[in-house]
């Protein structure tokens, strides 16, 4: 018999034996399935909000805000300075028209639908340009809001986690009255959580006077935001920041990405630790049951490598079972699970939906992999050196 | 006792499987522990607020700005007996990746309002007689190394001055947390310097801290201040500190239910494992338990034996998880970047007793199916059973 058949029928013969130590197999590759649900439910917030703030990103859209501004809560662009912007070299324009959008960006108090409790809900004014430098923004219920006039339209994400958002419905902040005409997406980006109404009834409600936080304009082409951005910093009439979208945004969702992705990973690799030690267990007491076994193989002439592979592979198998089984539950159980949370840097909410993505799968296969193969690799060692007279006298 | 020692013996005859256990329940109560502190220091305000403090802001949301004029009409309700004002600044030192907890107050006023931080009388005294003065907590001096008399310049993306260019602060005290691992990374300096020298926004404050006479009528104190204030341009929102922070964490989603979730994962988790093995353990003494019986040994008896043996590697491990914990979340606690993000890290006491607890359920739970097992074993079979 040559050595790959005999590691072949050996390693057969191990992993045939499974059934026969039920109790402690399934308690191990449950071990690990709860390890891997837990890695790939924790690190799927983490990517649904990724997801969440930046896929509507574009290249071809450039933000412009007062230098040193971090976010456009702490920015702050005059009118005049506003249509400078908007006339810089770069910017797409229809009809002679800079396709671009002034825009005010403030924090509302709007009671969360899960829990009752205020949250900070972003309000944004826009000008009319706003919904063609996007490009994605669509109304799906109700109509648009009217220039002038105390009227929203709510982002859906928006509407599905905070209360009073219907169409039809009349929201009192402060001393004003907003009616909700209509609800709009963006492209599930970051849009759908805010409630957005006319620039202009946004400064008059908020005592901002004639001056916007951010300019939103659209690129004729992505390349040219290097000709937007060099004539606007030139300018010595300008002081303002000169960023893409897509960096904007993943700037936005760093802190918060970063954070739940280190927690995540700490507290699951702290469990596979604890799995692998259940590991190692449960393939020592399996190494133990069968040691008569293993000792009458190499008795007939069987070799040391393909005991350890078969000890191994037995290992690998289980924790692969685990892993499959850990990874389905929980992009079942998570996977578009909708929630809200707060972004650190805006102070504002994002309503967002958790995403197992594929390579979130494979890495936790990939771990569940690890755990099988370290767990099982001292056990297949004392296998393997198991001496075959005493072991073969055992009961 | 004499039953301990027979435990112990028990457990050392497989020595690596007791220390493969006894680790997997080490690492598990680590966990614990780590997520207690994280839940802390998410939702930990809520543990730290002072149930006599109201904080007041502006009702349609925490940044619009209240008249300062509110802090006289506010001292004359009923049943309050202080109040003192913040602003958010959103100082930068040097780089913008680095935002400051900075806020101008008034000194007296906060120092009155918050017992929960100590400054010297001299270092009181000199930041009385200078308007540019800033006091700073102990970990912010500690972070960037700084010490009385240094002139600190900091930016603000959100309040220009009347100068070109930067704020600049003279440090002239460094502040204590009066309890233990209270937040000490604020930079507070005089609302005189920065009433005057900003541009636009002159006269208005962020929120109001109120302190009342008695805690249990905080909620009609707060009512009366919302009254006082309806209707006018700018309405308040008045509310206990600890509704306060309540309702910040509440936005972070359900902290809570998840770290619970979580926690109840890794312990599922563990005892499955540790269950496994302590059945595994009494199937190969059969016999052995049988010879016991055999002996005199009553069947509570051997249920104890068996039980006590699962307690002492829960028990154990269980301690040294909570400890390595401890260690660790106290560790972590003196990082700079964990400290700016996280300034409330620790164990809160309770959950290091509820730890304790379940170490003790944990060994129950894992112990008792082998344990009556154990206990029901006929002795005539047992005896003859092999292995």
């Amino acid at each position: 018999m040559n050595w790959l058949s005999q590691i072949i029928s050996v390693t057969w013969f191990g992993i045939s034996t499974i059934p026969q130590r039920k109790g402690s197999a399934a308690a191990a590759a449950i071990g690990i399935a709860g390890v891997v649900a837990v890695f790939v439910g924790v690190l799927s917030i983490a990517q649904g909000f990724r997801r969440a703030v930046t896929s509507s990103g574009r290249d071809d859209i450039a933000v412009v805000m007062r230098e040193g501004a971090n976010n456009e809560m702490s920015s702050g662009v005059s009118r005049e300075e506003a249509r400078l912007i908007k006339d810089a070299p770069g910017v797409t324009r229809e009809n002679g028209v800079p396709v671009a959008s002034a825009e005010l960006f403030v924090i509302i108090d709007v009671p969360k639908r899960s829990t009752g409790t205020d949250a900070n809900v972003p309000f944004r004014g826009v000008e009319p340009g706003a919904s063609a430098v996007r490009g994605d923004v669509k109304i799906v219920e109700g109509r648009m809001f009217e220039r002038g006039r105390n009227e929203v339209i709510a982002g859906v994400s928006a509407a599905r986690e905070f209360a009073g958002l219907e169409v039809g419905n009349t929201l009192k902040f402060g001393k004003t009255e907003w009616q909700v005409v209509g609800l709009f997406s963006a492209g599930g980006g970051m849009g759908e959580s805010e409630l957005w109404t006319d620039t202009t009834v946004l400064q008059a409600a908020y005592q901002r006077g004639d001056s916007f936080q951010s300019v939103y304009a659209r690129l004729e082409t992505p390349g040219k935001f290097q000709e937007f951005k060099d004539s606007l910093t030139s300018n010595p009439q300008l002081k303002v920041k000169v960023v893409r979208q897509t960096e904007f945004y993943s700037e936005q969702a760093s802190l918060t990405t970063d954070f739940i992705t280190s927690i995540g990973t700490v507290i699951a690799l702290m469990m596979a630790l604890g799995a692998l030690l259940g590991a190692i267990n449960t393939m020592y007491n399996a190494v133990g049951s069968r040691s008569r076994e293993i000792a009458t193989l190499r008795a007939l002439g069987f070799g040391a490598a393909p005991v350890v592979c078969s000890v191994l592979m037995e290992s690998l198998v289980l924790a692969l079972a685990g892993g499959v089984i850990g990874a389905l539950g929980a992009y079942l159980a998570f996977n578009g699970y909708s929630a809200a949370t707060m972004n650190f840097q805006t102070f504002s909410q994002i309503a967002f939906a958790f995403a197992v993505t594929p390579q979130l799968l494979l890495n936790a296969i990939i771990l569940s992999a690890m755990i099988g193969l370290f767990g099982g690799l001292f056990p297949a060692i004392r296998a393997a050196r198991l001496p075959i007279a005493t072991a073969l006298r055992e009961p | 006792m004499k039953f301990l020692y027979l435990v112990w013996c028990n457990l050392k005859r497989k020595k690596l499987r007791t220390t493969l256990t006894l680790l997997s329940i080490v690492v598990a109560f680590v966990l614990f522990a780590l997520l207690a502190a994280l839940k802390l220091a998410l939702v930990g305000g809520v543990e730290l607020a002072d149930a006599n403090r109201l904080l007041v802001m502006h009702r349609v949301s925490f940044l619009q700005l209240l008249p300062q004029s509110y802090l006289a009409r506010m001292a004359k309700i009923p049943g309050v007996a202080a109040v003192s004002h913040q602003t958010w600044f959103g100082g930068i030192y040097q780089d913008s990746k680095n935002p400051l907890a900075t806020f101008p107050v008034d000194p007296e006023l906060y120092l009155a309002m918050t017992p929960e931080i100590s400054l010297p009388e001299d270092q009181k005294q000199a930041w009385l007689k200078t308007r540019t003065g800033a006091i700073i907590g102990r970990s912010l001096a500690d972070r960037y190394k700084w010490k009385i008399g240094d002139r600190v310049p900091l930016k603000s993306p959100i309040w220009q001055n009347n100068s070109v260019g930067a704020w600049e602060f003279d440090i002239v005290g460094i502040y204590d947390g009066t309890k233990k691992n209270a937040d000490t990374t604020g930079f507070l300096f005089r609302y005189d310097y920065f009433d005057e020298a900003r541009l636009g926004g002159t006269g208005q404050v962020g929120w109001y801290q109120v302190r009342v006479d008695d805690p249990k009528r905080a909620t009609q104190v707060a009512a009366a201040i919302d009254e006082e204030f309806a209707n006018s341009p700018a309405e308040t929102k008045a509310q206990t500190e600890g509704a306060m922070f309540q309702g910040f964490a509440s936005q972070l989603g359900n902290i809570a239910k998840i770290v619970t979730s979580i926690l109840a994962a890794v312990f599922f988790t563990i005892l499955l494992v540790a269950g496994n093995t302590m059945a595994q353990s009494v199937r190969e003494r059969t016999q052995e338990l049988g010879v016991l019986k055999a002996i005199g040994f009553s069947n509570e008896l051997v249920l104890g034996v068996v039980l006590g043996e699962s307690l002492v590697i829960t028990v154990l491990g269980g301690l040294i998880g909570l400890s390595l914990g401890w260690l660790m979340v106290t560790g972590i606690g003196q990082v700079g970047a964990i400290k700016q993000y996280l300034p409330i890290f620790f164990i809160p006491t309770r959950d290091l007793f509820i730890g304790a607890g379940l170490t003790v359920v944990l060994g129950f739970v894992t112990g008792i199916l082998p344990a009556i097992q154990a206990m029901r074993l006929q002795l005539a079979e047992a005896l003859r059973r092999e292995g």
